[in-house]
């Protein structure tokens, strides 16, 4: 099982995945207190759009992607700010630019078989190339994520308050978007972009479930990231599935019962919406 | 006097959590009441009580003769105020309208009659203008107003509101004011008011009753708002300041 | 071939009576979606649909009914969950991302077939079959058939549930048989436009119709107008110019909701004036 480790492939999309295991669990972290979760699935799909142009115009898929979900991620920001509203703007930018997609994909001669792995995901392709792109935007995103932290962490709480203390909290929903937008794009080479809302949010979320301190919940996710981007790898390795379909799996199975058992454990103080009736 | 709503030994409980404890009181048939009390103490559980949508642990209600239950046309109910958003596809005219049908089932054709019912209720409320506007960009009195002609359409004999005055300004409270006490006037519909402060329906309303740590206090004004009763309420020291016939009650969150 | 002769051929026909069928409904249910918020409830359907049609293909039956029944029991799964649905994206968002997965994983199954995945995914109108259409005419009708029962209470619960449900409106229960509905609906949408793309057919045409008119009735009727004209056009142009259908359809009603953006709000000519306050004393 573990002779695997024999093929470069693998060595290169365990490093790449590690990597980007903590990136996405990091920022996945802000996306669901910030509830901008519908957000961060609609600029994976907006980075079909990006992918599928990069391969129509025989470049590199990251490129495309970055292109379009730092663009999409900067519309987004612009729209709405009420979350109804949001929540349909995002969602015309997302079919919009997956229709382009689509397009782009059916301009081009191998239309099915690219589709599916910007869509899925597939580890056999990973170089050391890849590895070198994925590790330098990651640190740009730790960078940029370590400069915000504080007033990011404040303005997703308190917006007002941080508002009212000078944090400049539009700009700053944009450049989150935009750090966001660079994990999808380096993600989805191996889980596709259509699961890397899986590797995002899945972690962040059961670990917020299970610990009400920032940064205990953010260490808890990366752990979570890595053993989910790990398992997926050997178990892909070894099955004819994609990783992504495990990444996806292991997340929603470790997610359920702490979801259904947390509500016992935090009592009442944790649900307070429920109590005053 | 006929009483409309009487509660005996009626407490409530949600779990361990106690809202409201051994509650005794009769109201008359086209009273209107103010219900006082601090946050918790089981104002809008009271509400809920009197419409049916729970049900006491102990004790006993009668609303008009008969055990609450959901669904009441004789009770006009005004939840508490809720932003609507500005891009609500809907009329005026429409949000009023659920009060006559919008619990039946089908799609129900326009009428005249029905039309004429539902601008009765509008000029009712001073809101016959505001018809054909939608419901979003209405400030919140006026959505408050809508509200109130949506509750009045089943011509109910008992009126409930749940904070009416809450986010309104002082010359709109008194608008909203005036208009709830004209229609428990000249409808004798019995009313029941949420507030958080009892001075500007202090000349609108017959009765106080005040809520707190869910024991209740029922009567005029000045015989609930004074030390003795809100101390034995609260259960602490409670000092009420009355300047120019306006009350303040000291030591205590109201 | 000329026009005409392509209008003659079965599978135009079967596509254009099926994207008609869809479009009218999904305009209809689309207002409700979001009246009631649930854009992220129906995006998550749809995706539930492909790992239902994933699964019909594995085990050999047809598409919609595969997709039916996941996404059925999804809604009535979210429905008891209650409204706790509507504002938790996080659980809506993990049960789109298994249901991703668990998609992929039925395909593989089946068989390392791409086209099939990308067909699922984004729609393959042409390929619709009269089997196809009976099936999305059945379940049209009770779609139609429901809504027309829940039509004022719905209306009523969506826009105000406390005020609803102290009328005796049972508000969980209409919420449980609304994603029913959704469910139905975002299963024939698949068909049409593919997973990823539903909410382009289902939701869009709402949200910008809800821009130009404020009468329920008058909205409704513009979202049908909005999704049929572009079915319509998208079909004809993917027809002449040989990219996929559901690219059109997109970019149809992408524009309008642009252009409904852009417009100003729409008032009542005449009646409305800036914030009236009656000056009455009272």
């Amino acid at each position: 099982m573990f002779n695997i480790f024999q093929y470069g492939f693998i060595q290169n999309a365990f490093i790449a995945g590690s990597i980007v295991a903590v990136v996405a669990a990091l920022l996945g972290y802000f996306l669901i207190v910030r509830g901008l979760t519908f957000a961060g699935h609609a600029l994976s799909n907006v980075g079909f759009a990006g992918a599928a142009g990069a391969v129509l115009a025989g470049i590199q898929p990251v490129y495309g992607l970055v292109i379009f979900t730092v663009a999409g991620s900067v519309i987004i920001s612009i729209l709405g700010k009420r979350i109804r509203e949001r929540d349909v703007a995002v969602g015309v930018v997302m079919t919009f630019a997956l229709g382009l997609g689509i397009l782009f994909l059916s301009l081009y001669h191998g239309f099915a078989e690219s589709a599916y792995s910007i869509l899925f995901g597939s580890i056999l392709g990973i170089s050391q190339s890849d590895v070198i792109v994925t590790a330098l935007f990651s640190l740009i995103i730790i960078l940029g994520f370590g400069y915000l932290a504080r007033p990011l962490m404040f303005s997703s709480f308190d917006p007002e308050a941080a508002e009212a203390r000078g944090v400049p909290v539009r700009t700053l929903d944009i450049i989150f978007l935009i750090l966001v937008a660079l994990a999808i794009s380096v993600s989805m080479q191996i889980v596709g972009v259509l699961i890397v809302f899986a590797l995002l949010v899945g972690p962040a979320a059961t670990a917020n479930r299970l610990t009400p301190r920032p940064a205990r919940a953010m260490g808890l996710a990366i752990v979570l990231g890595l053993i989910y981007i790990w398992l997926g790898i050997i178990l892909a390795a070894n099955t004819v599935f994609p990783v992504s379909f495990f990444v996806a799996a292991l997340s929603f199975v470790v997610y359920l019962p702490v979801r259904l058992l947390s509500s016992h454990w935090w009592g009442r103080g944790f649900r307070g919406e429920n109590v005053h009736a | 006097m006929q009483d409309s709503i009487i509660l005996e030994n009626v407490g409530v409980r949600f779990g361990e959590l106690s809202i409201l404890n051994d509650v005794n009181l009769s109201i008359h048939a086209g009273e209107f009441i103010v219900v006082l009390g601090p946050n918790g103490a089981g104002k809008t559980t009271l509400l809920k009580l009197l419409l049916g949508l729970i049900h006491p642990s102990a004790g006993k209600i009668q609303i008009l003769g008969r055990t609450p239950r959901r669904g009441n046309q004789a009770i006009g109910y005004v939840p508490q105020h809720r932003v609507i958003e500005p891009e609500t596809p809907l009329r005026a005219r429409d949000l009023v309208g659920f009060g006559l049908d919008g619990h039946r089932w089908g799609i129900g054709l326009p009428s005249r009659a029905r039309t004429e019912m539902i601008d009765r209720a509008l000029e009712e409320v001073d809101a016959l203008s505001l018809a054909e506007s939608p419901v979003g960009l209405l400030s919140g009195g006026e959505q408050q107003r809508l509200m109130i002609a949506q509750a009045l359409l089943t011509d109910p004999k008992i009126l409930l509101l749940d904070e009416p005055l809450a986010n309104l300004d002082l010359a709109h409270q008194q608008e909203v004011v005036g208009l709830i006490s004209r229609i428990c006037r000249t409808r004798g519909v019995t009313t029941l008011l949420v507030s958080h402060d009892i001075n500007p329906l202090l000349q609108a309303t017959d009765r106080v009753l005040f809520l707190a740590r869910g024991h209740a206090a029922i009567g005029a004004p000045s015989e609930v708002i004074n030390n003795e009763t809100l101390s034995r309420l609260y259960g602490l020291p409670v000092e009420v300041a009355r300047v120019a016939d306006r009350f303040f009650v000291l030591g205590a969150e109201l | 071939m000329s026009m005409l002769d392509l209008l003659r051929q079965g599978f135009v026909q079967n596509a254009f009576l099926a994207g008609t069928i869809i479009a009218v409904i999904s305009g209809i249910v689309g207002y409700f979606v979001i009246l009631r918020g649930q854009a992220f409830a129906t995006e998550t359907l749809s995706h539930v649909g492909f790992a239902g049609a994933a699964g019909a293909a594995l085990i050999g039956i047809n598409s919609l009914i595969g997709m039916i029944f996941l996404t059925v029991l999804t809604a009535i799964g979210m429905g008891t969950l209650g409204q706790r649905v509507k504002g938790r994206d996080i659980e809506v968002g993990m049960v789109l991302s298994f249901m991703l997965g668990l998609g992929v994983l039925f395909l593989s199954l089946y068989t390392q077939n791409a086209t099939r995945a990308v067909n699922l995914l984004f729609g393959s109108i042409l390929s619709v079959t009269r089997e196809d259409v009976m099936l999305t005419l059945g379940s049209s009708v009770v779609v139609l058939i429901v809504l027309i029962i829940l039509f004022r209470p719905l209306l009523f619960a969506s826009l105000d549930p406390v005020a609803a449900e102290a009328r005796g409106v049972p508000v969980q229960t209409l919420s449980i048989l609304f994603l029913f509905v959704l469910a139905l609906t975002v299963s024939q949408a698949v068909e049409v436009v593919g997973a990823l793309l539903v909410f382009a057919l289902l939701i869009v045409p709402a949200a910008s119709a809800e821009r130009f008119a404020i009468k329920p009735f008058s909205v409704l009727i513009l979202s049908v107008v909005i999704s049929l004209f572009s079915t319509w056009s998208g079909l004809l142009l993917s027809l002449v110019g040989h990219q996929p259908a559901s690219f059109y359809i997109v970019a149809f009603t992408s524009l309008f909701y642009i252009i409904s953006r852009l417009a100003p709000r729409f008032r009542i000519p005449g009646r409305y004036r800036e914030l009236p306050h009656p000056s009455r004393e009272v």
